[in-house]
């Protein structure tokens, strides 16, 4: 009996996948009709696809952090959202403090414009208007992100390790509240632009270009590359960059070995002789550095800064390592792009309001098609 | 013959945990009565606060109750209680709205929405629950929390703002929400019912001796109805626990494999208790939010699950009296507590809120402390969040198990680290 029940569930669980894979199917076909009947320009499909791509970095650069801390220390860290905050608004207070030295009240200044007395066009707050300040603030942003990860580290999680994950979860959301509103409590609740309007270089006549071009005439095909954004060519790069890094890190170097070692066996890796606590610290630096500069990057490309910034992301970022499965970088990497693809493409069919409900659902739906994520049971951190 | 045994146990156990709250009770409303007092709050404004604390504390221990049975009892791990509220309210409010209103109900009487947003709540946690059969605790816990999110963006979106049937126009308003007859509307039938004049009646002139007001009269009506809940959903509670189904429950919380290779079905058993549950969040939410006349997408929050988790975690989960307890202290230290203080600060302290805080460091710096104490109490809701936060953490680290949670009921029907107690065959 047992075992029929077991085939029963499984078969039906097959279903439900086969039922997912076929609504994705239709609506991929109904994404071809609508291209070829000419109801949805090409151009307008590949920015959508583009603000995915953009979507997905920084929710992947996220991701990749809350992946990390989830297959080591083992529980689902809540504040992980906040520390994207924290990232923001630290990074944001030296770019500040450093560009508008002279253009603004030192106080204004530190409280990221809170009285009205920094405005960010007035002090030229662009990658053009002041790189310097904008660079230091993203160094910043990742070097504050870790002071405060470890110092929580060492005052809350450190004497929790034994716990178990609910128990280590519920701390987090502690964490997270106590993070979330010391930046309330310093900076205002209010939501506010504290990025002058971005810059933008081109079009591109790749045509003009030597060789380039050259070839593009031979093969007889037009291609421009329109205005760039340069603040979301910022996030591109940032993104792209400190993502080869962290894989080069864990797949060439001994750290990167003991953290997948930790990640796959804490006890085996305690025999082995790997010192788990600095593999701990090692985790918070690296997870907690891409956290602030996902959240500093965010506000670069959105503008906006407020004390929620990370929190509503933090269920996307989680339902991109969920989709993954948890424990594997590539899988989190994964997910965020699905994530961020989902949140754009969607609008093809529902209004934008309903994006995140569609990511939410399309997350919950894989769980119950697949319970461990698309990539999920390999733990290879 | 151990049944009796547990039996006498347990009356005796009741009788003093019903003692020991209400002597909680008394105790902190007098502490905070005196104190308002001496500090020169008029009695209407310290009435007022009690009312409120009792409110809040009531709709806490329903809610705390709830999760209980899904966290304390079973073990799973749900944070979209919001969610269920949520789809509680609204569902009263779509129900019992005036059908001329804007967006438009269905007008009809209040007990068939008390009813219909609990059924709904209920059908609600059926869904949710057939992904939790499948996944472990912490991806549980970010589906309910999924969860609760899309039901707070669907109600905030246009789609579902207004949708019309014929010439009404229905939906959930969107942003602006919905206005309903408030369920606090059933203190005046009340009055009606046992003959009192709801607009001037000898208990109001009773009370308005000491210069309290009618409309806290009103409030603290309300809460004693609360109150009422409170022991139905304790009883509840309490048969569930005691009951076959019950044990079911606690041997799915402690080992799903061991339950389930004793022949336990607990794929059923988890479907239902996640609807009994759910069930009784939407009740629980229909009276707490129910009890205003608008209900908005703002106001369905989060946060607000962590309130109920704040509370639970505070009294023990497991222990039934712990969350009524949990709910109390969370009330009234934690969440109205701090704006007690706000008052008796204004009341009595001269000082002006500058615009910062670097504004008020700066005047500290000459050495005047009175602008920094300004700031701080202006941003007391942020304060009472960061308190909230390090309460979380400081019980996790120090006492996890909570006031009570020692009392967390075993999952065998002896406990079998006491074997004295009697035998242990089942």
């Amino acid at each position: 009996m047992f075992s029929k029940q077991r085939l029963s569930t499984v078969s039906a669980q097959d279903l439900f996948g086969y039922l997912l894979l076929g609504g994705i199917a239709l609506l991929a076909l109904d994404l071809i009709r609508r291209l070829v009947m000419g109801t949805l320009a090409p151009g307008t499909l590949w920015t959508l696809i583009w603000n995915g791509f953009v979507d997905s970095l920084y929710i992947g650069l996220a991701a990749i952090g809350l992946s990390m801390t989830y297959s080591i220390l083992r529980f689902a860290n809540f504040s992980h959202g906040d520390l994207l905050t924290v990232g923001a608004f630290g990074g944001w207070t030296v770019a500040y403090i450093i560009g508008g030295i002279g253009a603004a009240g030192f106080g204004s200044r530190l409280l990221l414009d809170a009285d009205g007395g920094a405005q960010a066009g007035a002090l030229g707050m662009s990658i053009v208007g002041s790189p310097l300040a904008l660079i230091l603030g993203l160094i910043s942003a990742a070097l504050i992100t870790i002071g405060i990860a470890l110092a929580v580290d060492r005052l809350v999680y450190k004497r929790m390790r034994r716990a178990g994950g609910i128990a280590l979860l519920i701390a987090s959301i502690g964490v997270a509240l106590v993070l979330r509103y010391i930046i309330a409590l310093i900076y205002t609740v209010d939501s506010r632009g504290i990025v002058a309007s971005a810059p933008f270089v081109g079009p591109l006549e790749v045509h003009e270009l030597a060789v380039v071009g050259a070839l593009l005439d031979l093969l007889g095909v037009e291609w421009n590359i329109g205005p760039i954004n340069l603040h979301e060519a910022t996030l591109v790069i940032s993104a792209l960059v400190l993502i080869i890094g962290v894989h080069l890190l864990l797949q060439y170097t001994k750290l990167g070995k003991s953290m997948r070692a930790m990640a796959d066996n804490r006890d085996l890796a305690l025999i082995t002789g790997i010192e788990t606590e600095r593999v701990i610290t090692a985790t918070w630096v690296i997870g907690a550095g891409l956290a602030g500069v996902a959240g500093y990057l965010i506000v670069l490309d959105q503008s906006q800064i407020s004390i929620n910034v990370g929190w509503f992301l933090l269920l996307l970022i989680f339902a991109a390592v969920i989709l993954g499965g948890i424990g594997s970088i590539y899988g989190a990497l994964a997910g965020a792009l699905i994530i961020g693809l989902t949140l754009n493409v969607s609008l093809i069919w529902l209004p934008s309001d309903l994006n995140e409900v569609t990511a939410f659902t399309l997350m919950i739906l894989v769980l119950i098609f697949k319970p461990d994520g698309l990539l999920g049971g390999v733990e290879t951190a | 013959m151990s049944e009796e045994t547990t039996d006498t146990d347990e009356s005796i156990r009741w009788q003093s945990d019903l003692k020991f709250i209400a002597k909680l009770v008394a105790v902190t409303y007098v502490g905070f009565a005196v104190l308002g007092i001496v500090t020169g709050v008029s009695t209407n404004e310290v009435a007022g606060f009690l009312a409120t604390v009792t409110f809040y504390a009531a709709v806490f221990a329903l809610l705390a109750l709830a999760l209980n049975l899904h966290w304390g009892y079973t073990g799973m791990f749900n944070i979209g209680v919001v969610g269920f509220m949520a789809i509680g309210v609204y569902t009263f409010a779509v129900l019992t709205a005036a059908p001329d209103a804007s967006p438009a109900g269905l007008g009809l009487p209040m007990i068939v929405g008390v009813i219909g947003g609990t059924i709904a709540a209920a059908l609600a946690g059926a869904i949710i629950a057939l992904p939790a059969l499948r996944v472990r605790a912490d991806y549980f816990a970010i589906i309910t929390l999924g969860f609760s999110e899309i039901v707070r963006l669907s109600i905030t979106s246009g789609t579902l703002r207004q949708i019309e049937v014929g010439d009404t126009v229905y939906g959930t308003g969107g942003g602006s929400g919905i206005r309903y007859p408030p369920v606090d509307g059933v203190v005046t039938w009340l009055f009606e019912l046992i003959g009192l004049d709801p607009n001037q009646n000898v208990l109001y002139e009773t009370v308005g001796v000491i210069g309290v007001s009618n409309s806290v009269v009103d409030r603290f009506v309300y809460a004693l109805i609360l109150i009422v809940f409170i022991l139905l959903f304790y009883a509840l509670l309490h048969r569930i626990a005691r009951s076959p189904f019950g044990r079911v429950l606690k041997a799915i919380r402690e080992d799903e494999v061991a339950a389930r290779s004793l022949g336990k079905r607990t794929q059923i058993t988890k479907i239902k208790v996640f609807m009994v549950g759910s069930a009784l969040m939407g009740l629980g939410g229909i009276l707490w939010l129910g009890s205003r006349s608008l209900v908005q997408p703002d106001g369905l929050m989060p946060v607000i699950t962590f309130y109920i988790f704040v509370a639970l975690i505070i009294g023990g989960s497991g222990s039934n009296t712990g969350s009524v307890v949990g709910a109390f202290v969370f009330a009234a230290f934690l969440w109205e507590g701090p704006r007690f203080i706000r008052t008796i600060a204004r009341a009595n302290l001269n000082y002006r809120s500058p615009g910062t805080i670097y504004d008020a460091f700066v005047e500290l710096v000459a050495l005047d402390p009175m602008p920094l104490v300004g700031y701080l109490i202006g941003s007391l809701d942020e304060l009472r969040w960061i308190l909230l936060g390090t309460v979380l953490i400081v019980l996790m680290i120090k006492r996890p198990e909570g006031l009570m949670g020692h009392r967390k009921e075993i999952a065998a029907a002896t406990d079998l680290s006491r074997p004295k107690r009697g035998e242990t065959d089942e």
